[in-house]
């Protein structure tokens, strides 16, 4: 029977699972926003994972025919999908149940009517269109948490309504939501991807015939599956199941991250995160041996030995500008959404100066430069520079940057940090300096965590015969 | 040996230290009706054996503010200093010293302390302590300062120049003040006498802190030690009753040895020795027993530190010298460890991490101590270097209870003993592989 191996990274903003095989490979990753309920939080970051890990079981087995059918790939990618709608709609209903009672507790007589009906009326346009954006792949690069997709959603049709039914509307709102999202929900893989097959049925039948139909973005891997589609599902069906019913085994597993101790798990799996994060980042990057990681409320300069133990570690004390929550408040200060940050900055033609010392006080500044007709970009480069320049204080601190360098953590992932990071890491400690950001860095606590929970049982040298020094 | 026989032993000097600290406070707060001279002096480099031949009585503010922070009142006198002007980032202690004089000078006893008659300023190592007499000097306006200039080991040694320039400054100024304060003439004799019983303090005390250099470690030489520098470092240096203690204490320490015993903590003996640090910086003050515990539920056990001696390097071989008594208190003040360059004290802090077989250094910076805190991070990435063992660096106050956030500090020292036991066991198996 195969091995494998839980770690989940329960962080500020967000809570991570990453399941790893007995070779230290990722084969699930699961992501959602943390919330005042830290286990659902975690249960669903671990069950996304192990779907997830399903999905690539699925794909490592099905690997030789993808490369030869392309419609497999399209069916598959497909119906992960689709996969994640029919889990979405469960909460959405979740949600709209909530919704009700809040609504029939809080108002009576005729003003609960009115907005009963203009629930109703919400939720008829807000689910077709998400199931739509699930169906054909139009989340885009916005945040696709179950949070903040529905409440844009709402917005948008709130938004929509007369000025009177906004502070009700959004009371009730309010109420609702944290409820809704801190409930647990269980899920049946089989059943839902059953479901999910029978959806993708219906979404190639009735696919318009016309190809210009703007509502669908027909590709070639569409065109290809849509001629192929009972073939292709008929062929793939009972790999399917297969994988539906795998009895899924998580050997061991480790808790991170600042919430680590309130996640279910016994003591001896916890672990602190600055142990996973550099462990994490040591095993993709052996070579590494300073790693800074930028999370929701923590930065963090790591430096690690050659076996990816930490040596000694800096953190921000006492204040938490710079890091992920300091760029959510300026979004919302920007009204745009956090995604969008980073490709903003990058068009930025200067670095207008600002102080990171406080988040509070950079979005009273952000408003007084736009007043003075400082362009966004500008102000918003200057913004992810001034991030920069407090991680780089903190790198110092913990011994400076020795040949490679790792950056790690959800912040990772923005286009403009990485552009400051790399050029003033280079300015201070040499352009010889390599630095490595993988793809997966906001997993790498949650991966470091899986790692160490493999090693409790087989407890073998993590990387020391991959890296150079050993020779 | 029964368990409740050993534990009454154990805590006799405990309850010898608490009678001799009641005793001390009590004749303060009869001071000014016996007609005693009270004299307000530092601890690093204190002449207490003299300002003792005077028959005077010495009084820290340190101490009292120290004192103040563990019984939880400092928040209040640091708010009412900072009520009467003094700045968020002067030194706390200077801030609770003040607001305890603004609410009437009562000492850790519940007595009321005496005013000053003398200020002596014994100026090593922290220029604050010179502004903080001059704000003394103003909310008692006429008292006499006598200041006493430490020269700074700038050049990591004592010259004989600058041994005789602090005697100069107490055959000049010093004794003189004395003198005029206390009416009495000064007693070069008695003064020897005394600093015969410093000696023999300081000889008993170096084998109590050295005593951590045993596996495991019978005594926590930062927690248990800021008790055990108690008498010495203040106002018992000197006398009879130092002696007593400092026996009665190695007597105990010594028997803890014998049995192999740990550490004793406030929730009992600590079962498994499972990390030795040596820790720089003094200790937080108002959460003293959360922090404690931090360490003491992981197994970790302070086997050195440097607050430890900023009331004397003695482990280092210096001993007060009653042939030579000005020359060896003026030896005495420029020895401490506040003043000591910070190449001498990355020099100490190695030898401590190797001679107590430390695995792991670790530095609690403190937010308003400018003195301890230079240089800290230099310490730091030196101490790395050479000994190999990982680092850490936690930050809080000594009695601000502001600064001291007890899920941040708890964080960081989790994923740093966390650290340490993962290295054991990875260093285990590479010994193991070769």
């Amino acid at each position: 029977m195969n091995k494998y191996y839980l770690g989940v990274d329960l962080g500020s903003t967000t809570s991570k699972a990453v399941i790893i095989n007995d070779q230290d490979e990722i084969i699930g990753r699961g992501i959602t926003n943390t919330r005042a309920n830290y286990s659902v939080a975690a249960d669903i970051a671990r069950e996304e994972a192990i779907y997830n890990a399903r999905f690539s079981i699925l794909k490592k087995i099905l690997e030789k025919d993808m490369e030869l059918n392309p419609e497999y790939r399209k069916y598959i990618s497909d119906l992960e999908s689709v996969f994640q709608y029919e889990q979405f709609k469960v909460r959405i209903d979740k949600l709209g149940e909530e919704l009700l009672k809040t609504c029939n507790s809080y108002l009576t007589g005729e003003k609960r009517e009115l907005m009963l009906e203009n629930l109703r009326n919400i939720r008829k346009v807000i689910k077709p269109k998400i199931k739509h954006a699930y169906i054909f792949g139009d989340l885009g690069s916005k945040n696709q948490f179950f949070r903040d997709i529905v409440s844009e959603l709402y917005n948008e049709e709130v938004n929509k309504l007369d000025n009177s039914l906004f502070e009700p509307l959004m009371t009730i709102w309010d109420k609702s939501i944290s409820p809704a999202e801190n409930q647990a929900v269980e899920f049946n893989f089989f059943e839902l991807v059953q479901k999910a097959m029978e959806v993708l049925r219906e979404k190639y039948e009735n696919l318009p015939e016309n190809m210009d139909d703007e509502s669908v973005n027909f590709d070639a891997e569409i065109n290809l599956l849509k001629g192929k589609f009972y073939h292709v599902s008929d062929s793939l069906r009972e790999h399917i199941h297969k994988i539906a019913q795998l009895e899924f085994n998580i050997t061991n597993m480790t808790g991170t991250g600042y919430g680590r101790a309130l996640l279910p798990f016994p003591q001896e799996c916890i672990r602190s995160e600055i142990l996973c994060h550099a462990f994490g980042a040591h095993a993709i990057f052996p070579e590494t041996r300073t790693v800074l990681d930028i999370g929701g409320q923590d930065t963090k300069a790591i430096q690690v030995d050659k076996y990816g133990l930490v040596t000694s570690f800096q953190m921000n004390d006492r204040c938490a500008a710079g890091c992920g929550r300091y760029l959510g408040y300026i979004a919302d200060e920007l009204s745009i959404s956090l995604n969008e940050l980073g490709p903003m900055a990058m068009q930025a033609e200067k670095e207008v100066t600002i102080c990171s010392t406080c988040t509070v006080f950079a979005g009273a500044e952000l408003r007084e430069l736009t007043n003075l007709g400082e362009r966004r970009e500008d102000i918003l480069g200057g913004l992810h520079k001034a991030i920069i320049m407090r991680a780089m204080s903190l790198i110092a601190r913990s011994g400076g940057v020795f040949n490679e360098f790792t950056f790690t953590g959800g912040v990772a992932r923005n286009q403009a940090v990485i552009k400051y990071l790399t050029q003033l890491v280079k300015e201070n400690y040499g352009e010889h300096i390599k630095i490595n950001i993988h793809t997966d860095s906001i997993f790498m606590g949650a991966l470091g965590g899986a790692m160490f929970a493999r090693r409790n049982i087989n407890a073998d040298l993590p990387n020391a015969k991959k890296t150079k020094e050993m020779a | 040996m029964s368990k409740e026989q050993h534990e009454a032993i154990k805590e006799n000097s405990m309850l010898i230290q608490k009678e001799m600290l009641a005793k001390q406070f009590k004749e303060l707060s009869t001071a000014t009706e016996l007609g005693k001279k009270v004299v307000y002096t530092f601890v690093p480099g204190n002449l207490t054996e003299l300002i003792l031949s005077f028959d005077m009585l010495p009084v820290y503010p340190e101490i009292n503010a120290l004192q103040s922070g563990m019984r939880k009142k400092s928040a209040d006198y640091i708010r009412d200093a900072e009520k009467i002007g003094y700045s968020e980032d002067v030194c706390t202690y200077v801030k609770c010293d003040i607001g305890m004089m603004l609410n009437g000078n009562i000492g850790p006893t519940g007595e009321k302390l005496p005013p000053p008659d003398l200020l002596l300023l014994s100026y090593t190592g922290c220029f604050t302590f010179l502004k903080w007499f001059e704000n003394l000097e103003r909310l008692y306006p006429g008292v006499p300062v006598a200041m006493l200039h430490t020269p700074y080991q700038e050049d990591g040694k004592i010259s004989q120049d600058q041994v005789d320039y602090m005697v100069k400054q107490m055959n000049e100024e010093v004794i003189p003040k004395m003198e005029m304060v206390s009416g009495k003439k000064f007693d070069l004799e008695r003064l020897s006498k005394m600093l015969v019983n410093s000696a023999k303090a300081e000889d008993l005390l170096v084998k109590v802190l050295e005593s951590a250099k045993h596996v495991p470690s019978p005594i926590d030489a930062y927690f248990a030690g800021v008790y055990y520098i108690g008498p010495i470092f203040t106002a018992f240096r000197g006398t009879e009753e130092a002696v007593e203690y400092y026996t009665e204490l190695w007597k105990e320490v010594q028997e803890r040895m014998r049995l192999g015993l740990g550490p004793i903590t406030p929730e009992g003996e600590l079962k498994e020795e499972k990390f030795r640090l040596v820790v720089e910086g003094p200790p937080n003050w108002t959460n003293f027993r959360e922090f404690w515990k931090i360490f003491y539920d992981m197994g970790a056990v302070i086997v050195a530190s440097s607050y430890t001696k900023v009331g004397g390097v003695y482990d280092q071989g210096f001993r007060h010298d009653p042939n030579a008594p000005l020359e060896s208190l003026a030896k005495y003040c420029m020895g401490v460890y506040t003043n000591l360059n910070l190449p001498q004290r990355v020099d100490l802090l190695e030898k401590y991490v190797e001679e107590y077989k430390a695995d792991g250094f670790l530095i609690n910076s403190i937010k308003s101590c400018n003195s301890f805190s230079a240089g800290q991070l230099m310490i730091m990435r030196e101490i790395e270097q050479r000994s190999g063992v990982p680092v850490g660096f936690i930050e809080s106050d000594l009695v601000d209870p502001r600064y001291f956030s007890y899920a941040n500090i708890k964080n960081r020292l989790e994923s740093y003993f966390q650290m340490l036991g993962q290295r054991k066991i990875i260093m285990k198996q590479v010994e193991a592989e070769i």
